[in-house]
């Protein structure tokens, strides 16, 4: 029986809808990216190094933010890893800085990448970190052992509830 | 209607083929309904088996059976077969059967297709279960396979896992097509879309939800693909993926899965309940509206399934109203159903009954469903077995009770035999005695605070466990009846007559029983 061509033209459309909704499965991907950083939902931080203009260097002396400093280690990473400050005061717009110690006990040559996330959420957009070494991968030899600066500016514009930070660094193995 | 009997005159007389090959080559829609039937009917039994193993290692506080990682691959393999093996295609089965019937067609609209989309089934399961048998074992991280316990941390069996979702995916998304290319463009003159029996319409609109999520749960198990073995990292924080992004992906297939699974039982619960009451159904229009509604809800309410992921309020919020307001469709069609037998003149032959159970259990099913639905209590049920509860109160007596009423009501016409009622109505209450006995203590244990898919259990559980599992027991070995009652209708039988239930309205009572090989070559008229 030669299809009809209602048939032919009902399918056409369903097929194209298919491939659609299987391409719109892997737009999600971007989609989800794009919406985690115009919302700042994911606790996700800049990763780049933030570029500042001169004017925003005015500090803010009325107000205290308390930072903390966490770190974890993702399964199976070997690697010692800890911030050597835990917590800092600090005012908006003025520039700190914190020393991230990491050794490599293993035998072998190994490469790290830290992945930060910080809470509560909607601070993300107001922790500028002009450097980090989350913006790179570490490579470090077997025993090898470096402090890791990690400097960083909290925006003036920081909403007014929030007074307390915490910043968290996660350090997963991806030597290749 | 006669004239549409005599069929058996021109070119397209031929009866069925004999042997093993009309089964294999078979474009027919009635046989590849069978096919379809039996096949899910097999894996019914197999997922039912390693419920089975799941059951008799909870009979007990303590580890006696099994190594816990057989024990995941147990709760994994069984969601997946019950779900894709079982279910979903006993529901394609019911609908190659009826909705040519039902709309007056001559078969479906692309034969040689149907015939292909169920010929993939088998292979795509029997891929699946290979993996139970290899090093390292099957899929062992949950029938939700969140990444990366399903990615970093999988059976290196995984890749088949997705080669397997993959060609299920091909086969749900033709049969949809097929479907729905066959409801728009074949239906008998005078049969309108708003005259269409309701199981055509919740089939026509679960198709659209095939077409519109299957393809997404293809590039989810796509990205896992590439992540496994390419080196992507669509999921793994290290290179900068996400593993939540997994989750919104596949819940964005999984929330209207689980429509789909239940939407043409609704369909065939529509069509028992006013045979049974001997009164047209009430508010056919708003019932269609209602499925529409729940259909579209579907879409965007998926992350109720993820609450303790570490949303934002404003998230578990939305999530948390849009999903309640799925209650509201719902409700009007469990009010429709009991308006529909209210004042009616009953009986209750084993159609009705599994029918009439099916909207009492569903709807506690449903309740259950809004308590999870509150996003604070949901922190307390998230992953205990109150959501097992749940899912088992909306699936056992919802999408698998509706499944054996249909069977139960259009076996007199696919055999041309009544079924023995008396051993019909023995299944019935076996089975809701059984499922009620197994189910329902879940509701306390999970409260209780008992953690699924885990093989031990502290010792305040024991009890309702071990009553858990007799109840399983008791409902699988009924299922062994069931296969008796149907071949027992088969070989033989009272002979059926054309419309052996009085209150039953639809173009497919209008043919003998047993159906011809062919109905409707040419199309009836619809007034």
């Amino acid at each position: 029986m030669a299809m009809d061509s209602s048939v032919k033209k009902t399918t056409l459309k369903l097929v194209l809808l298919t491939l659609a909704m299987f391409c719109f499965g892997f737009a999600m991907v971007p989609l989800y990216d794009v919406f985690c950083q115009v919302t700042g939902i994911n606790g996700k931080t800049n990763s780049t190094p933030y570029q500042y203009q001169a004017e925003q260097v005015a500090i803010d002396d009325s107000r205290t933010i308390t930072i903390q400093f966490v770190t974890n280690k993702n399964d199976g990473m070997g690697w010692e890893f800890y911030p050597k400050t835990t917590e800092l005061k600090v005012h908006p717009g003025q520039f700190n800085s914190v020393i991230f110690f990491a050794h490599n006990p293993s035998k072998q040559a190994m490469v790290a990448q830290a992945i930060p996330s910080i809470t509560p959420f909607d601070a993300a957009d107001y922790l500028h970190k002009t450097e980090c070494f989350c913006f790179s991968q570490q490579r470090l030899a077997s025993g090898e052992e470096v402090d890791m600066p990690m400097r960083f500016v909290i925006d003036q514009a920081l909403p007014k509830h929030i007074k307390k930070l915490t910043l968290s660094y996660t350090l997963f193995d991806v030597t290749p | 209607m006669s004239a549409v009997l005599e069929g058996h005159t021109t070119d397209h007389h031929h009866g069925p083929a004999k042997g093993l090959w009309r089964w294999v080559l078979t474009t027919n829609h009635k046989d590849i309904g069978t096919l379809y039937l039996w096949f899910s009917f097999a894996m019914f039994l197999f997922g039912g088996t390693l419920a089975f193993v799941i059951r008799a290692e909870l009979f007990q506080p303590g580890l006696q059976i099994v190594e816990p990682n057989f024990f995941n691959q147990m709760t994994t393999m069984h969601g997946l077969v019950m779900v894709f093996g079982a279910v979903m295609p006993a529901f394609v089965g019911l609908a190659n059967w009826l909705v040519p019937m039902m709309i007056g067609a001559p078969d479906m609209a692309m034969p040689r297709m149907n015939n292909w989309s169920f010929w993939i089934l088998p292979f795509a399961f029997a891929m699946l279960s290979s993996t139970l048998l290899m090093d390292g074992g099957g899929p062992n991280f949950g029938w939700t396979f969140y990444a990366p316990l399903s990615t970093t941390y999988a059976p290196p069996s995984t890749v088949l896992f997705i080669l397997s979702i993959h060609m299920m995916g091909i086969s749900s998304i033709m049969g949809a097509i097929n479907i729905i290319a066959t409801v728009l463009n074949l239906r008998a003159p005078g049969m309108t879309l708003m005259k269409m029996p309701l199981f055509v319409w919740t089939w026509l609109i679960t198709a659209f939800l095939l077409i519109a999520v299957m393809p997404v749960l293809a590039g989810v198990v796509t990205m896992m693909l590439m992540d496994i073995s390419f080196g992507t990292s669509f999921f793994s924080a290290a290179g900068g993926g996400d593993p939540v992004l997994f989750q919104h992906v596949f819940w964005f297939f999984g929330h209207p899965e689980v429509y789909i699974m239940i939407l043409p039982a609704f369909g065939v619960v529509s069509a028992i309940i006013p045979a049974f009451a001997r009164k047209p159904l009430f508010g056919y229009t708003s019932m269609v509206y209602a499925t529409a509604s729940i259909a579209f809800l579907s879409f965007i309410v998926w992350a109720h399934h993820m609450f303790t992921v570490g949303m934002p309020i404003t998230g578990e919020l939305y999530f948390m109203y849009a999903t309640m307001l799925i209650a509201v469709p719902t409700g009007v069609k469990v009010f429709n159903w009991i308006t529909t037998m209210f004042k009616g003149s009953l009986t209750f032959e084993t159609p009705m009954l599994f029918a009439t159970a099916f909207v009492i259990l569903f709807t506690i099913g449903g309740f259950s469903g809004l308590m999870l639905a509150i996003a604070p209590a949901d922190f307390q049920y998230h992953d205990t077995y109150f959501v097992v509860a749940h899912f088992h109160y909306v699936l056992v007596p919802g999408a698998i009770f509706g499944i054996m009423a249909g069977i139960y009501y259009w076996l007199p016409k696919w055999t041309g035999h009544m079924y023995d009622e008396t051993m019909g109505k023995v299944h019935f209450w076996l089975s809701f005695i059984g499922m009620n006995l197994a189910f329902f203590p879940m509701h306390f244990t999970g409260l209780a605070g008992m953690p699924r898919r885990i093989p031990d259990y502290a010792l305040q559980f024991a009890n309702f466990n071990m009553l858990s599992s007799v109840g399983a027991f008791l409902f699988g070995f009924t299922q062994l009846l069931f296969l008796f009652i149907v071949i027992k209708c088969i070989i033989g039988g009272k002979k059926a007559s054309a419309k052996p239930w009085e209150g039953a309205e639809g173009l497919e009572w209008m043919l003998p029983s047993p159906a011809p090989y062919h109905t409707f070559t040419t199309p009836p008229e619809v007034k």
